[in-house]
């Protein structure tokens, strides 16, 4: 199988000060993957690496002829001005992107498949309504139907269930799951261990630095988690140069 | 006085009305989306800035042409650019946010352009070009004003997507790797020349009046961006049409009559308006079913 992402020796982070570094490993292509670690540790920081939004302050980070316009991007909070005078339907359509661009026609073929994508999120009719009037669980529907209609190789998703309900979870899971099937590479920042555990076959552990990288049950042991939890915090203005040598 | 006489015949009888009207029905078809688009991405005051940023231009213009509208016109278009340019890049390569920059640029601009105005022309001069000559409106900048409505509607019509897209969702587009920052500089511009449009009319001062009273009144009116649009181009026109009435019958300046006519709908508006107005706030109805 070939890699989705190939990281060397990656260091990402803002000012000289990495959020995450000496990250070396591999995103395989159509892997179901769940990033998870203490807050603070790094795990956004990675997803906008991997979209290209951050370039590395070290190491290399191949994309392996993926495109920005390959990956589709949940981020954690959306610049989403949700009091916006636009429909559901409109905001879904948008994930035709790729085929309307600026310029070109919303086909009756692309509405059909984004009331089809408004349906597989459970949101059967809300195409009309204006989506300063959705709570916040069917916004994160209308957004993964936006992400469905992305139709993307490769899917990144930055706490995506975070103050969503059990049955929209469950849903929206259930979506993920889907393109798991459809062999897509899936890399999603996850606080319920729980949760990782039932539906991601791989996890990615890290605190700032990498603790663990490989199958669930593996990654998620005991020791590995109180590892996690020693994280240093801290933003050390006169932090010193990292010394590590490359791996 | 019979209705007639009262509503129409200024327009009939006299030709300065007639353009006066002409330029305001202009004004009102392009100052209306762009002032909606300016609201909904929070830079109403942006707009404000800007206003003021095409005065030392304007004043450079008159320096060289005398009071010629399209020289002053032309002359405020490349310092409002020059400013929106400018504050754009200090807010892309510096922490700091555009909101500051601009400020800081058009405050700079403003009084770079009330020096200009006063170390070389009269003081009625200074007036005019802060209050505008709708009444005294030529062929030329006529033709200006209608241009630029013609191409604002054009360009609208072309990226409006893309300037909805980059207002609703920044994040996606940028994911997408849509132009944002391309639409946003085509968007200032598109503020700047509906600016200079309106300060051939309304002067620089109340250029914004006419783009932004609007656009707040609509909000309490409609509730998507192309009813906004048209809802707001309607309030604009109709406060052109009865400001320039009311500066007709009660000899007031033109500019000032509009603007406060423009005002007086959006309070209207905000009082009694259907959409989340105080009427609706204060006044609810029973509440539905689901």
């Amino acid at each position: 199988m070939t890699a989705g992402f190939s990281l060397n020796d990656v260091t990402l982070g803002y000012d000289r000060h990495p959020a995450v570094h000496h990250l070396t490993g591999s995103f395989l292509a159509g892997s179901l993957t769940a990033v998870v670690g203490p807050n603070g540790s790094g795990k956004s920081t990675l997803l906008k690496g991997l979209i290209g939004l951050l370039s590395p302050l070290d190491g290399r980070l191949e994309r392996n002829g993926l495109r920005q316009r390959d990956i589709a991007y949940l981020p954690q909070q959306a610049e989403i001005d949700r009091s916006f005078p636009i429909s559901v339907m409109e905001t879904v359509l948008l994930g035709h992107w790729r085929t309307i661009g600026l310029f070109r026609p919303i086909t009756r073929a692309l509405r059909r498949q984004a009331e089809d994508a408004l349906v597989a999120v459970g949101l059967d009719g809300f195409g009309r309504r204006p989506i300063a009037s959705l709570s916040t669980g069917q916004f994160q529907r209308v957004l993964f139907a936006r992400m469905l209609l992305q139709d993307c190789p490769v899917i990144l998703l930055d706490e995506p269930f975070t103050a969503i309900d059990a049955k929209t979870t469950a849903d929206l899971l259930a979506v993920v799951t889907r393109w798991h099937g459809e062999r897509r590479t899936v890399i999603a920042v996850l606080h319920d261990l729980d949760q990782v555990r039932e539906n991601f076959p791989d996890t990615l552990l890290i605190s700032r630095k990498p603790i663990a990288w490989g199958s669930t049950a593996e990654v998620l042991r005991a020791e590995h988690l109180f590892q996690a939890r020693q994280m240093a915090e801290a933003w050390d203005d006169r932090a010193e140069i990292c010394r590590r040598s490359v791996i | 006085m019979d209705p007639y006489a009262a509503l129409i015949q200024p327009f009939v009888e006299f030709g300065f009305m007639r353009r006066a009207l002409v330029a305001c029905l202009a004004l009102s078809l392009g100052c209306g989306p762009v002032g909606v688009l300016l609201v909904l991405r929070r830079m109403s005051l942006v707009g404000d800035a800007l206003s003021h940023a095409v005065l030392p231009g304007a004043a450079i213009g008159f320096m060289i042409a005398g009071l010629s509208l399209v020289v002053m016109g032309f002359g405020g278009f490349i310092a409002g650019l020059a400013v929106a340019v400018l504050s754009g890049l200090v807010a892309r390569v510096t922490p700091q946010r555009e909101d500051a920059s601009f400020a800081a640029f058009y405050l700079i601009s403003l009084a770079l352009g009330v020096l200009i105005v006063s170390t070389r022309g009269s003081n009625v001069d200074l007036v005019h070009v802060l209050f505008g000559t709708i009444l005294a409106v030529d062929d030329a900048s006529l033709l200006l004003v209608v241009s630029i409505a013609t191409l604002t509607l054009v360009v609208l019509a072309v990226i409006g997507r893309g300037l909805i897209v980059e207002c609703f969702d920044p994040g996606f587009l940028r994911a997408v790797g849509g132009p944002g920052a391309i639409l946003h500089f085509a968007f200032l511009v598109l503020v700047v020349m509906n600016l200079v449009a309106g300060f051939h009319a309304l002067g620089t001062l109340m250029a914004v009046g006419l783009m932004m009273l609007p656009a707040a009144a609509a909000r309490f009116w409609a509730g998507q961006v192309t009813t906004l649009a048209a809802t707001s181009s309607a309030i604009a026109l109709a406060a052109g049409y009865a400001g320039l009435l009311l500066s007709f019958h009660a000899n007031l300046p033109s500019g000032p009559a509009i603007i406060l006519v423009a005002g007086g709908v959006y309070i209207v508006s905000v009082v009694a308006g259907p959409r989340g107005s105080l009427r609706t706030r204060f006044l609810p109805r029973r509440h539905l079913e689901a």
